[in-house]
């Protein structure tokens, strides 16, 4: 595009404000300094002379607990006293220089300790192999007759600590080493308090907005109200000589303010009147979408999963049932506003940012600075919530841009309102379920047709050209549930808002549809809802049977309740792991919900962490919960109407429920993940417990959008 | 220039008497636990204590807290040693950690004045928003720091 830049004539002087700088303390500490490798026993792992063992993280810490869970794996291998490890992130220019030695940096998909587990079990064991050898050739003695164990070598009375050992054992090489399997696990499985907590608790964990740098700026961005609109024309010298302001600097469907402290920016960039060339989304609507989208429920759409013949089983069906369904588009709403920090120099680019894929950082800032990959050094720093939303590098891209213009560091920030307003949405979807019976009851036919905004239709359009997203399918085309013929069709239906993945993406919003309108058949079929899933559950499914069963006897499912109070149940598997939860919910005769209890059995196979494994779980019903209640991005004339927690609002303490947490583990080959499948159950079990008191099923979300009064 | 107290330290700001206090507070004073979250009194990330009372510093402008008394999150106490404090490691309260500093300083406002507060009376005093849902653990870990605190008395 045709690049505006506007900078005052005193830009380059420097700040001159800074009383101090500090740089991220748990992130990547050596910003201009390289890669320091003093008692590296492997890229993996640092061991002090004093025993302190740094591990490091290659996938970005938001909550989820990958700055403890990750080096629990990698010290129960090392043998470790985990009293004395501390964790810092792996460092990304590092990675891209060394052939990827810290894999897939990204973090999405509750993938951290699924996709990681084994190559950190090894690192592990490699630097235990490392040390044995180190003390054995002190010794003189054979590898194998050595143990290694709470940070020491041991040998017949004689002992070396690991960091007498890690100079030695550094210049060692050793092939493949055995890993340890789950019963010699000393570690893993075991509950460890957060390696983070305490730089949370006073104020000294380095968030991205934390950073501070030399002689940096700030910036604030205004985008066009319509996503995909753009700057048509505005007067710099009107905001020009307000105080501390630098420049402006357009960036992509809008423009960025630049001045010496955050509130001078911002209220400059508030200011500034912009007019906009609002695009091609002008003048559309959500009601205009639900109507489409609706209407498209009647279209054939595109085969994503066949079995038997739906045809004949409708045809030779006793009974049957239909019922549409709708999600709303929804915003991340991280606490931590989006924000990214970069200085461009000549022969580097340092980005500071809490985002969840460092290499993706990595290769936007190479992309917009102009310069080699490895010259860009991402400086991964806490994220203040990702939930899927800083898996998108579109504000680095700005960051980036602006820093490359004003010729000092920049810290730029968006507003609560543009990140609410700023796009990359859940998408929005319309369901069909259509289920037919048997003379029993015995649901022999399911027909379903969805129509969603597709994510991938953006990011990787060749996966949609047969005309099925597969995020926007998923929770839909795996029917756990035993019924011959089913027929699920998908049609893609996009507008102008963008859409991204958003925590537990498809599986958000279809299990809220799925889950509650099998609800409806058991209802239908005259059976007890979690009677009926079980009678659906083959032996093929002995797993989810197991967590229905443990889920059936924690919630004591069946027992009296008060009135006005009622229990919903809904089971889900997604990202490798089953998660059933019962929500007891009380609704006023005038309609108002109260969720009281969540209690939740869960199989991902195997617990890194039980403290924030159980927390997960809690984090995903909060999230999800929310959005039940509350959560919808409305569009009017083609701009967002939400702007910030007043009109999107949050759970609050005083509206959480009792959580409740049961593992149900089936151990094996299975290791699931944890960040996201608390969530998709919760807001089928709400409903279906709202149906339980009112007899009113809901349909769409938010609840606060429906007259839930009863009598 | 106006004269601010924090943490016990008096210095002159310069910035415009009209800017929050939480963005005083981060970006010349470098003060940076205090976190920005909705900037309209929402969610309670900002929130430090005035005179001892827990407010929303994202509202309050510099002019209107000229000599009175603001701790932060980095003044709460020197080494961590304050009951919300501990009682927030030893219960794994934090996730993401964004919204912490104010939901740590909304409680120790509330134990400052309520030794014992109820379910009920934790409820109605903390309302800062978290996104990664702690609150369960929010409302143990006040429970732990009252106990911690009467410890401490006894």
């Amino acid at each position: 595009m045709n690049r505006r830049r506007f900078l005052k004539a005193s830009a380059t002087s420097a700040g001159g404000l800074m009383v101090a700088f500090h740089l991220p303390a748990l992130g990547n500490g050596r910003p201009f300094d390289g890669v320091d490798r003093a008692g590296e026993i492997n890229a993996w792992l640092v061991i002090a002379p004093d025993d302190t063992v740094t591990i490091r993280v290659a996938q970005s810490e938001m909550g989820e607990g990958v700055f403890t869970s990750l080096p629990m794996i990698v010290a129960d291998e090392l043998g470790a006293d985990w009293d004395n490890v501390r964790a810092e992130y792996a460092d990304a220019n590092r990675s891209l220089r060394e052939d990827r030695v810290y894999d897939r940096m990204g973090t999405g998909g509750s993938q951290a300790v699924r996709h990681s587990r084994p190559y950190l079990q090894a690192a592990g064991a490699n630097a235990r192999e490392r040390l044995v050898r180190a003390a054995a050739n002190r010794w003189g003695v054979a590898a194998e007759a050595c143990e290694a164990g709470g940070s020491r070598v041991t040998h017949q009375g004689k002992s070396l600590r690991y960091g007498e050992l890690a100079a030695a054992a550094a210049a060692i090489e050793v092939g493949d080493v055995p890993l340890k399997t789950p019963d010699q696990f000393t570690i893993i499985g075991t509950p460890r308090k957060r390696l983070d907590s305490p730089a949370k608790v006073d104020g000294s964990a380095v968030f991205g907005m934390d950073v501070r740098l030399p002689g940096m700026a700030y910036a604030a961005v205004k985008h066009c109200p319509v996503i995909g609109g753009t700057v048509d024309s505005y007067d710099f010298a009107e905001i020009a000589q307000r105080p501390g302001v630098i420049g402006a600097v357009d960036v992509e469907g809008g423009v960025a303010v630049v001045a010496e402290h955050y509130w001078q920016a911002r209220t400059a960039a508030d200011a500034l009147a912009v007019a906009w060339d609002r695009g091609p989304g002008a003048g559309t609507s959500s009601a205009q979408w639900q109507r489409e989208f609706a209407e498209a429920l009647d279209g054939d759409g595109t085969v994503a999963h066949e079995q038997g013949d739906v045809a004949a089983g409708f045809a030779a069906a006793a009974s049957s049932i239909e019922a549409d369904y709708s999600a709303p588009y929804l915003a991340h709403a991280c606490m931590e506003p989006l924000n990214c920090t970069v200085h461009v120099q000549d022969d580097r680019v340092d980005i500071w940012t809490g985002a969840q894929n460092p290499e993706s950082v990595l290769a936007v800032g190479a992309e917009v600075a102009g310069v080699p990959p490895q010259n860009v050094y991402p400086h991964t720093c806490f994220l203040g919530g990702g939930f899927g939303r800083r898996s998108n590098p579109d504000f680095v891209r700005e960051a980036v841009t602006v820093a490359k213009e004003i010729g000092r560091p920049v810290q730029l920030i968006w507003s609560r309102e543009e990140d609410t307003r700023g796009g990359r949405y859940r998408p929005m979807s319309a369901l069909r379920f259509k289920a037919g019976f048997d003379a029993e009851g015995k649901p022999t036919a399911w027909a379903n047709h969805s129509v969603t905004h597709s994510i991938l239709a953006g990011l990787r359009p060749e996966t949609v050209a047969s005309g099925v997203d597969r995020t926007s399918v998923e929770g839909l085309t795996e029917l756990p549930y035993a019924i011959p013929n089913q027929r699920i069709t998908h049609t893609i239906r996009n507008t102008h808002l963008s859409t991204w993945f958003w925590r537990s993406v498809g599986n958000s919003q279809n299990p809220f549809a799925r889950e509650s309108f099998v609800d409806e058949m058991a209802a239908h079929a005259g059976m007890d809802p979690l009677a009926f899933r079980r009678s659906l559950l083959g032996a093929e499914h002995a797993d989810m049977l197991h967590v229905l069963a443990v889920l059936e006897e924690r919630s004591g499912w069946g027992s009296a309740l008060p009135a006005g109070t009622g229990r919903g149940m809904a089971v889900h598997e997604s990202f490798g792991s089953i998660v059933a939860q019962v929500a007891e919910v009380s609704v006023t005769k005038a309609g108002a919900v109260k969720v009281d209890r969540v209690v939740s059995a869960v199989d991902c196979g195997h617990v890194v962490n039980p403290l924030s494994a159980e927390a997960q779980i809690e984090s995903g019903i909060v999230y999800g919960l929310t959005a039940a209640l509350y959560g919808k991005i409305t569009v009017e004339d083609g701009a967002v109407v939400e702007s910030n927690f007043h009109d999107y609002p949050m759970l609050h303490l005083a509206d959480t429920p009792t959580m409740e947490t049961h593992f149900a583990l089936s151990g094996g080959e299975k290791w699931g993940g944890l960040g996201e499948p608390g969530l998709p159950p919760l807001a089928p079990a709400v409903c279906n417990a709202i149906f339980a008191v009112t007899g009113k099923r809901v349909r769409s979300l938010p609840l606060s959008e429906h007259d839930l009064s009863w009598a | 220039m106006t004269e601010l107290t924090v943490n016990g330290q008096t210095q002159a700001v310069d910035a415009d008497p009209a800017t929050p206090l939480l963005w005083v507070l981060r970006d010349h004073l470098n003060l940076t636990g205090t976190k920005y979250g909705c900037g309209i009194a929402e969610c309670g990330a900002c929130t430090v204590h005035i005179d001892g009372v827990a407010r929303r510093s994202c509202i309050t402008p510099l002019a209107a807290v000229a000599g009175q008394d603001i701790t932060t999150i980095e003044g709460l106490s020197t080494d961590a040693s304050h009951p919300v404090q501990q009682a927030w490691v030893e219960h794994d309260v934090p996730q993401c950690g964004y919204c912490q500093s104010g939901q740590i300083m909304a409680a120790a406002a509330l134990l400052a004045t309520n030794a014992a507060p109820t379910d009920d009376e934790i409820d109605a005093a903390i309302t800062n928003v978290c996104r990664c849902g702690t609150y369960q653990r929010v409302r143990r870990g006040v429970h732990r720091a009252a106990e911690l605190a009467r410890t401490r008395e006894a």
